[in-house]
């Protein structure tokens, strides 16, 4: 084991815990004595069965310890800032730039009202306005919305899309079925449902992606288009996505291509040359804005010209030099979310794509395909491993392989050595999506802003997993050692009798039991 | 020239590395790419610019063509709120190693697990309910959410919704839910702005899944029947999804004590600057009951024992019933929603703490009669307009003056006025929504007073 790394472990009390009655942290700006005399019972006029009785059981603790409890506590987060992170493949954990964080904390980012007019906001109009072109240029579709907060939310957008672009046919009763593929994102199917689809499924052939006979057998009168990635979770690309494209056209619906993750493709290859109608990009994954722990994000969803009228209200206009939001949308499906989605990641986004222009981005893609190709060749080292389909898929983005041949040698399987990443300063590597048809499923991603020292540590480090589990499994299952936290009970997340998702759950039930 | 974002860029490390892959080039990488799909040529995209401080100016530049609310006098709310934000709020959500985590699991990422999990733990005491999720990505879209499980848990297809709706709120349940959803407006009373409960009564029935309620409602009025709505919406077997601004719950009646099955709003009020909507984040609270916890799809974090005694481990409750696993069979949409704001939540309410949740709400009460009486005596203005009380916000209808016109003439005199109600509210005539929060000071309310009189004058 690496003899370096030992991961912040703070043990630290839990927030509820901390400080003791009578403490506190802040003190809001009491209103002036004019004010107060005005209004003596500031609660004169809420019913009294309507005011509060018992004071909330927040913590009662000073600044100080307060600050030093949440600084611990990131301290014993492996963000990208601090660790290699391309364990999260399919994430496309890449650097985001610290000017761009300086950017959104301007005042005039961090300070705007959404509902502010529009002459006080075209700076922001602007960079909405610009990012946008952006994206058409880089999809080759024609516009954009912002609104959608999340890749899952764009690709929800873009069902909601087909589904309205149907409904104006008269055939929304009647198509109302999405094609997706088993190696799509968990949302391609998801979104779809939630915008009231049923989803049907393409299992791999033999290449890793779909054979066309699957698809044309999914076809019919009631197919309302496809959602699908290319390259799928597994880093493979579907060389027949023109044709899949053109025979889902052909039965009358409409193709969405999930582009959460385009970093390998970026000016390589473009969703309207392989026949797309809609796309999205996720600009907290391939255009560089921080994941933020799991939000806030943005996925930007785009259309050809033809389904514009259905986005959702807002989007931004260039009228002359002056910039404004349209919200004259009869067809549009409604909002996705509130206001006009999280500017502050445009900004962000915005800010990456300009600084690397059109050579740039395409060195964003060239070195990402270079990298994940690299760690592939590097994996080849660890034992047990193998490639799932044919070897001679070289993997684009992020690619998914197989410790099943580790695991009936040693009994310890993916998750396993991923938990163990943890000890060398890496973060766990993910697995897979469900359902796992790959076993003891790895699917890493190295982005463009990983060297090859990074690479090489990271598979050096798998390697030394490995062999540790085939020198002594158990050294490894009860792994990781020298992280925040030991291997947890797992069984009592998923139990409803033993879970603890707040203390005042645990407090109920240390009341059933006489806790 | 090497660009600072990208490493490997030096040839002989690419060469080295193409070496061990067995291939000439790049191109040969792409190969699975057939010819006729890839794009030629270069992308039409502005030179980049790698010099760091040519960026920024051009893009602070750009920028700056905004004016902050923090450079005027800003009465706007309406879903989003200038609040005071904690130092330590801004310190802690700009921490590198929370801002650039994401899916890490349980053993890479203790601390944000247990931060998160921190979050649930102290909102689900200020809203009283036993669950608290990750948060959704708004108020609306968490309400929306709530609705949809509404209808999944009971198999109905019909929810009511207060016609007190902001406009954006409305939209996003026409999208979310009206392909097969009828979503009914239930009136309010046009003196009160309170929900009007004869017409709940007339509307509800053995078909309705849920009943939505909220405080304050649109018009700034505090909902203060919302005990009985959920009584009305159980009576017939439907659900209650309350919501409410976490703002206010240090002096008002909790969602958890008025009887919810699901209680909602925005996080935004604690600790997230406005970002031009962007620190919106909409809190979800439910039972701790399996099935609904089944019919959401957001994550939920639970506590757990680890195998070193007496240490807390953190892991995904449930993880089976989201959409990851699931997919296309039964789960709402799920995924990465602002898991970030949760964390700035949960510290600005551990600084705040019980007295400062209650100082902030009765100084959010106070500040308001203050400056809806102060606006209501100047002539041809009435305010506020309903008699409901207000938590922070209220209604202002001008007798003769087009709202427009005089935010125009306040806009030059360096003061936002209150939303334009005529698209949200047509009926409601010349009438603007106005928020009062501790950010303004008995002088800036004076001053906004004075400039109104003028402009009205």
């Amino acid at each position: 084991m690496s003899p370096q790394f030992q991961q912040a472990r703070w043990s630290e009390p839990l927030l509820s815990e901390l400080g003791t009655p009578g403490e506190r942290g802040y003190v809001p700006t009491a209103p002036e004595a004019e004010i107060a005399a005005h209004a003596p019972d500031p609660l004169a006029a809420i019913p009294p069965a309507f005011r509060r009785s018992t004071p909330p059981r927040l913590p009662q603790v000073a600044q100080p310890q307060l600050l030093r409890h949440f600084y611990r506590l990131s301290q014993e987060t492996l963000g990208n800032d601090v660790a290699v992170d391309f364990g999260l493949g399919t994430c496309t954990m890449k650097y985001s730039p610290k000017v761009n964080e300086h950017l959104v904390r301007m005042p005039e980012v961090q300070d705007l009202h959404p509902a502010q007019h529009e002459d006080t906001v075209q700076g922001i109009l602007e960079v909405l306005w610009r990012l946008e072109q952006m994206l058409c240029a880089i999809s080759g579709l024609d516009r954009f919305t912002l609104q959608p907060p999340s890749g899952s939310a764009a690709v929800y957008t873009n069902a909601s899309i087909v589904r309205a672009y149907h409904a104006s046919r008269g055939e929304g009763e009647q198509r109302d079925e999405i094609i997706s593929s088993v190696f799509s994102h968990p949302c391609d199917q998801s979104g779809p449902w939630s915008a009231g689809f049923k989803v049907v499924e393409l299992y791999p052939g033999p290449n890793g992606y779909p054979e066309l006979d699957a698809l044309k057998a999914a076809l019919s009168n009631r197919t309302a288009g496809i959602v699908i990635t290319n390259p799928e979770d597994t880093g493979i690309y579907n060389p027949h996505i023109a044709e899949f494209t053109r025979l889902v056209h052909e039965a009358g619906g409409l193709c969405v291509y999930d582009q959460a993750n385009a970093n390998g493709i970026l000016g390589i290859a473009r969703a309207r040359e392989a026949g797309f109608d809609l796309c999205h990009f996720n600009m907290h994954k391939t255009f560089s804005s921080p994941h933020n722990g799991m939000g806030p994000a943005m996925g930007a969803s785009g259309v050809k010209e033809e389904l514009a009228r259905f986005l959702p209200a807002p989007v931004v206009e260039k009228r002359g030099d002056r910039f404004e939001l349209d919200w004259n949308r009869p067809e549009s499906i409604g909002k996705i979310r509130s206001f006009v989605g999280n500017a502050q990641i445009a900004v962000r986004s915005y800010a990456w794509i300009l600084a690397l222009g059109p050579d740039g981005i395409r060195e964003v893609a060239e070195t990402a395909v270079l990298n994940a190709n690299y760690l592939a060749t590097r994996l080849r080292e660890v034992p047990g491993m193998s490639q799932p389909f044919p070897t001679s898929n070289t993997p684009i983005e992020q690619f998914r392989w197989s410790l099943e041949a580790l695991r009936e040698e040693t009994g310890v399987g993916s998750a396993d050595i991923s938990r163990n990443l943890a000890d060398y300063g890496f973060q766990p590597v993910f697995g897979s999506h469900h359902p796992f048809i790959v076993p003891e499923p790895l699917t890493p991603e190295a982005s463009e802003s990983f060297s090859k020292e990074d690479i090489d540590a990271w598979a050096d480090a798998m390697i030394d997993i490995a062999k540790r589990a085939q020198a002594d499994a158990d050294d490894v299952l009860e792994g990781p050692y020298r992280n925040a936290c030991r291997r947890i009970d797992a069984a009592a997340l998923d139990d409803p009798e033993r879970w603890v998702p707040t203390s005042r759950v645990e407090r109920a039930k240390g009341a059933v039991t006489g806790d | 020239m090497p660009h600072p974002y990208i490493p490997n860029s030096a040839p002989e490390v690419r060469r080295e590395m193409l070496d061990a892959i067995g291939v000439d080039s790049v191109e040969d990488l792409y190969r699975p790419i057939p010819s006729e799909l890839r794009f030629q040529g270069r992308l039409p995209l502005e030179e980049g610019i790698p010099e760091e401080g040519r960026l920024r100016r051009h893009v602070e530049g750009i920028l700056r063509r905004n004016t902050a609310t923090t450079d005027v006098l800003s009465f706007l709310g309406a879903g989003c709120y200038q609040h005071e934000v904690p130092a330590v709020c801004d310190e802690i959500n700009r921490r590198g190693e929370f801002v650039t985590s994401y899916a890490g699991d349980v053993y890479g990422d203790h601390g944000r697990l247990q931060a998160l999990w921190e979050f649930q733990d102290v909102f689900a005491e200020l809203i009283e309910m036993d669950v608290v999720t990750t948060p959704n990505y708004d108020w609306s879209t968490a309400a929306a959410m709530c609705l949809r499980s509404s209808v999944m848990l009971t198999g109905r297809k019909r929810v009511l919704v207060p016609a007190a709706l902001l406009l954006d709120r409305r939209l996003v349940f026409q999208d979310y839910l009206a392909h097969d959803v009828q979503v009914d407006e239930i009136p309010f009373d046009e003196a009160t702005g309170l929900l009007d409960l004869a017409a709940l009564r007339s509307a509800i029935g053995d078909d309705v899944a849920a009943v939505y309620v909220e405080y304050p409602n649109a018009l700034g009025v505090i909902e203060h029947q919302a005990a009985e709505a959920v009584e009305i919406a159980h009576e017939h077997g439907a659900m209650a999804v309350v919501g409410a601004d976490p703002s206010g719950l240090g002096v008002l009646a909790s969602p958890g004590s008025l009887g919810a099955d699901f209680a909602v709003g925005d996080l935004q009020p604690l600790g997230m600057h406005m970002s031009y909507g962007g620190g919106l984040s909409g809190y979800i609270g439910c039972r701790n009951d399996p099935e609904v916890i089944e019919s959401l799809p957001v994550f939920i974090f639970a506590k757990t024992d680890t195998l070193a005694p007496g240490q807390h481990g953190f892991g995904y409750l449930n993880f089976d019933r989201t959409h990851y696993v699931k997919r296309g069979e039964g789960s709402q949409n799920g995924g990465t929603t602002t898991a970030l704001w949760a964390i700035t939540a949960a510290a600005y309410l551990g600084l705040h703490g019980p007295e400062g949740m209650r100082e902030l709400g009765e100084g959010l009460l106070q500040r308001t009669r203050y400056a809806a009486d102060r606006i209501g005596a100047l002539p041809g203005v009435t305010a506020p307009r309903f008699t409901g009380a207000s938590l922070k916000e209220f209604v202002v209808t001008y007798d003769a003056h087009d709202v427009a016109t005089v935010d125009a003439a306040l806009r030059e005199r360096g003061i936002f006025g209150g939303k334009d109600l005529s698209v949200d509210f047509p009926s409601l005539g010349r009438s603007s929504l106005w928020a009062v929060t501790e950010v303004h000071t008995k002088d800036d309310i004076d001053r906004l007073v004075a400039t109104l009189g003028e402009v009205l004058a």
